[in-house]
């Protein structure tokens, strides 16, 4: 019987911007992972979860998986930006309702893979990502922001 | 002002392209309308009753006549040839469709203009003060802040998905000509030791939970702003209410979690992003300050007026305002004629206001968030020129701060959300007060209307407000007394049970009729509303 804290095995990501192999352990809840399985190495956060919790665990964590529930709870943002703040490597990865004109968002602010509910059409995703080669202010990618061109 | 470089212009020109392709993918189905809608909606564009309307920002209010004449001719092409000035300093296009817009916001583009951000939830755009850079009673010009703020805000990656739509108003003056604490953020530049900063309030609002923002700091410098308004928004968009459109707002998590708190929780915050190098260096203010450089002005230009004119000399008393700089003025044009759309001007009258801003005003104009328009700097030995031309287009109406000009928003004439018409309202207080002497005789009298509880019409902050409501299914009119957007901010009261629409006409006369009884001299009716109390006008009205 699957243990009621584990989430579903995490499905393979759509999309994936590392060049490391996919961690294929399943994410266990924030709570799970704070109440001592905390030899785990995957964690999913849902959107209200406090992301600065896991902290102080970053150095033995490979996957956070941020749930995005509707495309306009916009918390796993800030999650996703907190813990790249923090130093995390790891992979960081936006699932439920994502859509395509969010991703650049969402690479601006740390995630590296996509699980999205519905099948994300390439060809747009392309033209998406490719659109902007400027960015006013400085985020989790690298992006050098627009006062820095100026003024070097 | 503020000009593109050729960072700016490839995003805003890159923006032009992303929507061309999100109305692409919507015309051809890719994309649901429930998909589209928060995309359509951070780019300006309503499906309102009619028709698709399309809100094109006016950053800061401030604008040149080569993009008023940009407005112009959107609204001859694409529209009825008319558009409609907003509460928020930006400009709305009600007849608009939705195969246009992206060929609109491409001729936008070429004069430095876009439509991004003025809907959704995400950060607006900034309002600031109409007489930036011409009022004497400013320590600063605030639009290089709010241009700075402008940039940061700009697809901001972790705040386009807010709980809610989040304003932001800068203005350096002790006089509060922008609303400023009626703002999600509101920023007031002050001097402490000569050093030029900002006291950040926070948690103002309208809608159907008024508040009155708090001050969360009482200085911040340039160097910090960013971070520190990076952190007010995080905490936000962490914390602040999903489960309820109307508790949404951060004046409801300022409200729930109280003032402390937040600005505790926003000084932790401040605390780490503060080492993330996310502000701009002092350089990049000093580069867009410049952008603000007073224009050159005649030291020499005469600082009399041949009043001789009697029509002309009440138009100087009632809607010219004193400038800084001697023999200038700044001048109030009027979108509020007596029987007009309040914030409405033709496409002719937009060219002709643009004109006048090239001929005689150092080519800037600037929309107020009474929805009029404003020539800031202009010699007052051409006033007399400037006021003959504005009469010819209908545009000399002398009335600024008067009963009838009055704040309006579209309401049930175009707005899917309203429950209740505002412009019928409007023209029917303004015909009952036609005559101008009258008006005059109450002096300042900020009336304003909302359709419905969202407040766009800003009725909270009237001194007279007057909310229009559904009663199974009639229109119906609550009145609402003592409200203020100004630096002595306050919120209206409801004085009891609405009215139709020629009865609240009735009872706004019984209240200036009170008013005019009760008054000392030298009192508006706030001062009178605030000395006498509730109870006389209540009286009045209901008997």
């Amino acid at each position: 019987m699957a243990d009621p804290d584990m989430t579903s095995v995490a499905a393979e990501p759509q999309l994936r911007f590392r060049d490391d192999e996919p961690h294929d352990e399943p994410a266990v809840t924030l709570d799970a992972f704070l109440a001592g399985q905390s030899n785990a190495t995957a964690v999913r956060l849902e959107a209200g979860d406090d992301a600065r919790a896991l902290i102080d665990h970053l150095d033995r964590i490979a996957l956070v998986e941020v749930s995005f529930p509707t495309f306009r709870d916009g918390r796993g943002y800030s999650a996703a930006s907190i813990l790249r703040e923090a130093g995390y490597h790891g992979e960081l990865r936006a699932a439920g309702d994502v859509l395509v004109d969010q991703l650049p968002l969402m690479r601006r602010c740390g995630f590296d893979s996509f699980v999205p509910e519905a099948e994300i059409d390439a060809a747009t995703l392309r033209r998406s990502l490719d659109r902007y080669d400027l960015r006013y202010q400085t985020a989790a990618d690298a992006a050098v922001p627009v006062w820095k061109r100026r003024h070097g | 002002m503020y000009r593109y470089d050729e960072y700016d212009q490839a995003i805003v020109d890159a923006r032009v392209d992303e929507f061309r392709d999100q109305v692409a993918r919507r015309l051809s189905g890719q994309l649901t309308e429930d998909q589209f809608k928060p995309l359509r909606l951070m780019n300006g564009l309503y499906l309102q009753l009619h028709a698709y309307m399309l809100r094109v920002a006016v950053p800061y209010g401030t604008l040149d006549s080569r993009q008023m004449r940009m407005l112009g001719h959107i609204a001859r092409t694409y529209d009825r040839g008319y558009g409609h000035f907003t509460t928020r300093q930006n400009i709305q296009f009600n007849w608009i469709k939705l195969d246009d817009t992206p060929d609109i916001l491409a001729e936008l583009a070429t004069t430095q203009m876009h439509a991004i951000q003025t809907s959704g939830n995400c950060i607006r755009n900034i309002s600031s003060d109409q007489y930036a850079g011409a009022a004497a009673d400013e320590v600063a010009d605030p639009r290089p802040w709010a241009e700075l703020i402008r940039q940061w805000s700009t697809f901001h990656p972790e705040f386009s998905y807010l709980p809610r739509k989040f304003k932001i108003a800068v203005i350096a003056a002790d006089e509060d000509r922008a609303a400023m604490r009626l703002h999600d953020i509101g920023i007031q530049l002050v001097r402490q030791d000569g050093v030029l900063g900002a006291r950040i309030f926070v948690g103002g609002g309208m809608g159907r939970t008024p508040m009155i923002a708090s001050l969360i700091r009482d200085f911040v410098t340039a160097d910090d702003l960013m971070s520190y308004l990076e952190a007010a928004l995080r905490v936000y968009n962490r914390y602040g209410r999903r489960d309820n459109i109307y508790k949404a707002r951060i004046k409801i998590l300022l409200h729930e979690i109280g003032a402390d708190e937040y600005r505790r929780q926003v000084e932790e915050e401040f605390s780490l992003v503060k080492q993330l190098g996310i502000d701009p260096p002092a350089a990049e203010l000093a580069r867009i300050t410049a952008f603000f450089a007073p224009p050159a002005f005649d030291a020499d230009a005469p600082d009399t007026v041949d009043r001789s004119d009697p029509d002309f000399a009440v138009w100087l008393d009632q809607n010219v305002a004193a400038h800084k700089q001697p023999g200038y003025a700044i001048v109030n044009i009027s979108l509020k004629p007596i029987g007009g759309i309040p914030g409405d001007a033709s496409a002719d009258q937009i060219d002709l206001m643009a004109d006048l801003a090239e001929r005689y005003g150092f080519d800037e104009l600037r929309v107020t968030h009474a929805q009029n328009i404003v020539l800031p700097h202009v010699r007052k030995a051409d006033l007399h020129a400037i006021w003959q031309a504005l009469s010819g287009a209908g545009l000399a109406e002398a009335n600024l701060d008067l009963i009838s000009d009055i704040i309006a928003c579209p309401g049930l004439d175009y707005c899917a959300l309203a429950n209740a018409r505002s412009i019928p309202v409007a023209q029917k207080i303004q015909a009952r007060f036609a005559d101008r002497g009258r008006q005059r005789e109450l002096g300042e009298l900020k009336l304003k209307i909302s359709g419905c509880i969202n407040a766009c019409g800003h009725h909270h902050a009237g001194h007279i407000g007057i909310l229009g409501v559904d009663r199974k299914g009639t229109e119906n009119y609550q009145l609402l007394l003592g409200g203020s957007g100004a630096e002595d901010v306050s919120l209206g009261k409801i004085t009891g049970p609405g009215f139709d629409e020629d009865g609240v006409v009735d009872a706004i006369e019984r209240v200036t009729d009170r008013y005019l009884a009760e008054r000392v001299e030298g009192e508006r009716f706030l001062d009178t509303y605030r000395r006498v109390g509730f109870a006389p006008f209540k009286e009045a009205i209901y008997g």
